[in-house]
């Protein structure tokens, strides 16, 4: 399926771009971040594992075990630091 | 018809006319309670000055976002009308950041509103913040103090941590 990515801060930042469109097989958030971190980087270290990365999806946020759907919009970042 | 509840935008806001607005004959209002966040000068007394500020948001996600809370405070709290406003782009020391303001009938029920308000968007608003220094540029971090904050009215935050 097709999906939009968009990056923001720091992580924005890091991969050098605020968005993109891309292919992927991952049922869930979790599987697209591992799918993301094993392209080598700048995404390993980017979205690396242990790093504090919160997501987004059809902008609102969610944890990892959100389902992926066709055409849905994922945002990855960095603890939020508004107000 | 009421001005919109939520508002992201680079200008700066005048606090008297947004609170005049929001109680405007609605004479069910007996209390205005409102908070206004500026710009620190620097974190803790011994970092290094603050001398601008780059607000960056997720549009469209943060006016949902805001949405979202001031529905939620509308069914906790006996509150009429709230108005949020955010600042985006670069900010210097001492300017207005946030807007959040609530109109009741009495004082408790909106400076609960307020504070949860506030707590919820530190926690759960799609905005970052980037300092420059004489040192440099660094992102701000989150700070697990305002996960507790939000904790308080039995909410898991799951930001700083």
């Amino acid at each position: 399926m097709k999906i939009q990515l968009r990056y923001f801060a720091s992580v924005r930042e890091a991969l050098g771009r605020g968005s993109e469109q891309r292919e992927t097989q991952a049922a869930t958030l979790a599987q697209l971040r591992d799918e993301l971190t094993g392209q080598g980087e700048p995404y390993a270290q980017a979205l690396a594992p242990g790093r504090a990365v919160r997501m987004a999806l059809d902008q609102v946020m969610v944890q990892d075990d959100a389902p992926l759907r066709d055409g849905c919009e994922v945002a990855f970042f960095p603890p939020v630091t508004g107000g | 018809m009421a001005a919109a509840r939520v508002a992201i935008q680079h200008e700066d806001f005048d606090v008297s006319r947004e609170l005049a607005r929001l109680r405007e004959s609605d004479h069910r209002v007996g209390a205005v309670c409102s908070f206004v966040g500026t710009v620190r000068a620097a974190g803790k007394a011994a970092d290094p000055q603050v001398l601008d500020m780059e607000l960056e948001h997720y549009p469209g996600m943060t006016e949902k976002a805001i949405e979202a809370m001031v529905d939620e405070a509308q069914r906790r709290f006996d509150i009429f009308a709230a108005r949020v406003i955010h600042r985006v782009g670069l900010l210097r020391p001492g300017e207005q950041i946030v807007l959040v303001a609530v109109t009741s009938s009495h004082r408790g029920q909106g400076f609960q509103a307020c504070e949860f308000l506030m707590d919820y968007l530190k926690t759960q608003a799609p905005f970052w913040k980037k300092e420059r220094t004489a040192d440099g540029e660094r992102w701000v971090d989150a700070r697990s103090s305002d996960d507790a904050a939000l904790a308080r009215w039995g909410i898991e935050a799951g930001n700083a941590g």
